[in-house]
């Protein structure tokens, strides 16, 4: 039915209704949905526009004395000029931490969709099962693992790859590191799913029309695996970029993030306008590389 | 000669895939590793000596605790709310035509877009100008917040994939609207519900940064480790990261047991 | 529960529906009998299954009534109606086991003690022993039947199949065509069964509506429709016909004389929709001998001549193409008893046939021969 198979879904895509009953189920969706959809108004837009409002306070208010909505623009140069290079830190660090991710996350998800069998569950549940432990003590693990009295920093003084008194904790390796450990998963598990759709034969007939095993990748499995490359990255990117937690535990200020600027302008030194411009500022630059690197990924010149 | 490269070609993906996964599991070991430990000092984060005291006695230290019964409470309220709020809108958006739907898409898709930071960061913006008090509560309400999203993902696709027809054979074989939810709705779209609450349960448990803006000063888990990490952490913290991952994992085994069991031809 | 409404025909009258701009079921009327086997066959988005669903209520008419007796139930919403469907690939509940899908029905209708028909209705199907397996566990055959015990265990008055065996593969599908004609013999309920394939039509039916873009072509015995069809539409799509365009000069003598590519022909006149103006003038393919010269055609036939230009053996006949002078090529089965040696490619022959076998069938102007068959559909009434 190939005609009607598209057009009832019109018409019935609910359990079909006699008209005299169709009045009350009009409604329902929006009873169904009032609930949810009220609770994220509230508490996710309405909030938006209450930092927005916040980043354009008279800085020169606080929280004691109260804040007043002077529209003061200069928040946001303000707050650029004193904390570029956390801004480009967060990004750099995100920005290797995402290439390293790839280099590991890709050839996982790969194994995992293609080549584990009857494994496949088994392997799928071990990507997730790390993520039960909680984010921070797994994190304060990884300062056990580099520590300058651990196994692995002997190790690398022994080859000469780092210094007698190198270390790795309190470095950017560390702070790196960590990121892409902490969100290999969500890059991992969009992939596998776009990964798994693959239809082995593809391989199998592009190697039958005398592709080497990299024109392959290259031609058939690259491209279709962009959907879930891209919403991989983007599950990385996104937290990797605002996350100050691994920069707090396994480095120094010296490796602060934006995320430690903005915790530290809410909560410690209760500078509510420069915190939301900050914010804002964070929001507005993932955006831009989300909307840039959408562009660039939708077309094929970029494989 | 050609035999081992075909062999390595066949093979090294998945080797790397290995050692990958062993990156994975490597703190895991680590925690694991320290929750029988006897710490040097407060603020040594090397292995020193075995002991299951930490075991033993897991809330040595009786506000971390404390910690954890409260992320325990807060977590079960807020996914029972996420749970049921994101399961309607998912019903809403997979069975109904209405307007607005794309807005109410965007409504849920951008939470998950966006840094925890920013939401954290302006519930808190919002609560101060309300002149909310922060504690237990405003956490809920943000936790729902996070959650709900996922939920309803969760809950979408596996009711995206549910047949129609097992529907219209019910209402066909006399059942009406409420039997036919109740028999055979409900019960097929159930596991994509439990593992949306497990979803939600994990992500509530586990959230430190929403909730460091928004805590006043209730203590959460995390929080707890949060601020145990300048001052020293017990040892008792590996216990709990070691025990909710075993907990986790014996869940996820158990709820794909009755599966891999109506998979087996007869 | 609508059992204790009239018992009697389904009466489908003027039935409209449309999904916006789109009619799938056209201002449909028909009659079917109570305790009959009824097909509405066609090809795909011809409107059966829309009809179907009307019927079934999962679907709302735009216009029109579905009569039940001298009740019309069109508006009843589906669990209100004596009327039970298997549905398309047999949408079994996948989380009960086979004994609580079959009782499904049962259960709401609040029935307490449903075993013993459960037990009595699997094993009609069957299935005896199977109530404890779930509907992934069983093959596609047992699962049809399943589907099948779960409607008629609730002895609906009306009996609708959705394309019931058209995941089956071929061998299991005649083996199940047999086992519902049996069925519905022992049950005596009224079987209205949707397919597009006019072969298992055919084989099952008492009565055979074909449908056309939401209307019915035509309505009958499959032995009368197949011997003289009513429609160019039915007369290729039951089987495969060989319609030339022809011009008919109107009756006289009981028979109708027709002209085609220059050649004269006749056809009785109880054998002609149309005697007067363009026609088809149609034989079947099996009605059509071959012979390697005029001389050789038995009195009384009608000829036409033309070139072997394919020959394929399909076990109980060769299937000929016969391109004639003026370029169509006509289609021949040649049953394979023997009786003829085989016309290699190229050579010269002959096709004649009995007048009686022909048929005229009305023909827009403009229209030209309808030789070649329907290459989408199914084809194989030879066999």
């Amino acid at each position: 039915m190939s005609v009607l198979a598209h057009v009832p879904t019109g018409s019935g895509q609910s359990a079909p209704l006699p008209a005299a009953r169709s009045g009350r189920y009009r409604l329902l969706p929006y009873l169904l949905l009032l609930p949810g959809a009220a609770w994220l108004f509230l508490f996710f837009a309405v909030p938006l526009f209450q930092l927005a409002a916040a980043s354009l306070y008279d800085p020169s208010g606080s929280l004691s004395t109260g804040y007043a909505l002077t529209w003061a623009f200069g928040n946001y140069p303000e707050a650029l000029q004193a904390y570029w290079p956390q801004f480009t830190r967060s990004f750099l660090y995100a920005g290797i931490a995402l290439v390293l991710a790839l280099l590991m996350g890709y050839p996982l998800a790969y194994a995992i969709a293609q080549k584990a069998g009857r494994w496949k569950n088994l392997l799928l549940v071990c990507v997730i099962a790390p993520m039960f432990t909680s984010f921070l003590v797994r994190t304060l693990a990884w300062k056990t693992i580099l520590s300058d009295n651990g196994a692995l920093v002997g190790l690398l003084r022994d080859v000469h790859l780092l210094g007698a008194d190198g270390r790795l904790l309190a470095t950017p390796v560390a702070v790196v590191l960590g990121l892409t450990y902490n969100f290999l998963p969500f890059l991992v598990l969009p992939l596998y799913a776009s990964l798994e759709r693959l239809d082995h034969r593809l391989l199998e007939a592009a190697s039958d029309l005398y592709a080497s095993p990299v024109r392959a990748f290259r031609k058939v499995t690259l491209p279709l695996s962009m959907p879930g490359l891209v919403a991989g990255t983007l599950l990385f990117f996104i937290p990797a970029s605002g996350d100050y937690i691994n920069a707090e535990l396994l480095g120094t200020p010296n490796e602060y993030m934006i995320g430690n600027v903005i915790d530290s302008a809410f909560l410690v030194r209760l500078d509510y306008p420069q915190g939301a411009a900050l914010s804002f500022l964070l929001m507005a630059a993932i955006l831009a590389v989300v909307f840039v690197y959408l562009r660039r990924a939708g077309t094929d010149e970029v494989l | 000669m050609t035999r081992i490269s075909r062999w390595l070609a066949d093979r090294w993906v998945m080797g790397v895939a290995l050692l990958v996964l062993g990156y994975l599991f490597l703190p895991i070991a680590v925690v694991a590793g320290l929750s029988f430990n006897r710490p040097s000092s407060r603020l040594s984060y090397d292995f020193n000596e075995f002991t299951l005291d930490n075991w033993r006695q897991p809330c040595a230290t009786s506000d971390m605790c404390e910690a954890v019964v409260r992320s325990v409470q807060i977590g079960f309220i807020a996914t029972v709310a996420a749970t049921v709020l994101g399961t309607l809108m998912a019903f809403a958006l997979v069975r109904h035509r209405f307007r607005g739907r794309s807005g109410v898409n965007v409504l849920i898709f951008l939470p998950m877009a966006t840094p925890e930071l920013v939401m954290g960061t302006s519930l808190l913006a919002l609560f101060v100008s309300g002149g909310v008090q922060l504690g237990f509560w405003t956490i809920v309400i943000a936790h729902v917040m996070f959650c709900v999203s996922f939920v309803v993902v969760t809950v979408k696709a596996r009711l995206a994939g549910m047949d129609r027809r097992l529907e219209e054979a019910a209402m066909d074989l006399y059942a009406n609207e409420w039997q036919t939810f109740r028999r055979i709705t409900l019960p097929l779209v159930l596991p994509g519900i439990v593992a949306a609450a497990l979803l939600a349960f994990s992500l509530s448990f586990d959230d430190f940064i929403i909730t460091n803006f928004n805590s006043g000063t209730t203590v959460t888990f995390p929080m707890y480790v949060w601020g145990a990490a300048q001052r020293g952490i017990p040892p008792q913290v590996n216990v709990i990261g070691t025990a909710m991952f075993v907990i986790a994992l014996l869940l996820v085994l158990a709820s794909s047991l009755p599966g891999r069991r109506a998979k087996r031809p007869s | 529960m609508g059992h204790d409404a009239p018992a009697g025909d389904l009466r489908l009258a003027n039935l409209t529906k449309r999904f916006g701009v789109f009619t799938a079921v056209d201002d449909l009327s028909l009659t079917i009998p109570q305790g009959s086997f009824f097909a509405l066959l066609g090809a795909s988005g011809c409107g059966k299954t829309t009809t179907l669903r009307m019927i079934a209520g999962l679907e709302e008419p735009t216009s029109g009534q579905v009569l039940l007796g001298d009740r019309d139930i069109a508006r009843l919403r589906p669990y209100k109606r004596p009327v039970n469907t298997v549905f398309q690939s047999y949408a079994l509940f996948p989380h009960l086991d086979i004994f609580e899908n079959v009782a499904f029905g049962l259960r709401r209708r609040g029935i307490r003690s449903v075993g013993d028909q459960v037990e009595r209705m699997l094993s009609l199907v069957q299935l005896d022993g199977y109530g404890r397996r779930r509907p992934a566990q069983l093959s596609g055959g047992q699962q049809q039947r399943v589907a099948l015990a779960r409607a008629l265990i609730n002895h609906p008055k009306v009996l609708l199949l959705d394309e019931p065996l058209g995941a089956l593969d071929l061998k299991l599908r005649r083996q199940m065509q047999i086992e519902l004609k049996r069925i519905q013999t022992e049950v005596g309920i009224t079987f209205v069964h949707v397919t597009h394939d006019q072969e298992e039509a055919m084989t099952m039916a008492d009565t055979v509506a074909v449908m056309n873009a939401g209307r019915i072509e035509q309505l009958g015995a499959p032995a009368d429709m197949y011997e003289f069809p009513a429609t160019a539409f039915v007369a290729n799509f039951l089987g495969q016909s060989n319609l030339l365009a022809a011009e008919a000069a109107g009756a006289g003598g009981g028979e109708v004389a027709v002209s085609a590519h220059g050649g004269r022909f006749s056809v009785p006149a109880g054998r002609a929709r149309a005697d007067r103006g363009p026609v088809y003038l149609g034989v079947r393919p099996e009605k059509l001998h071959l012979v390697g010269s005029a001389d050789q055609v038995p009195a009384g036939h009608q000829h036409v001549t033309g070139v072997v230009t394919d020959a394929s053996y399909v076990g109980v006949s060769t299937q000929y193409l016969l391109r004639t002078g003026w370029g169509s090529e006509l289609t021949v089965f040649v049953a394979n008893s023997g009786a003829y040696g085989r016309l290699p490619v190229g050579t010269q022959a002959v096709a004649h046939w009995d007048p009686r076998h022909a048929f005229l069938l009305h023909r827009e102007p403009g229209e030209h021969d309808r030789t070649t068959p329907v290459l989408d559909e199914p084809v194989g009434a030879s066999s």
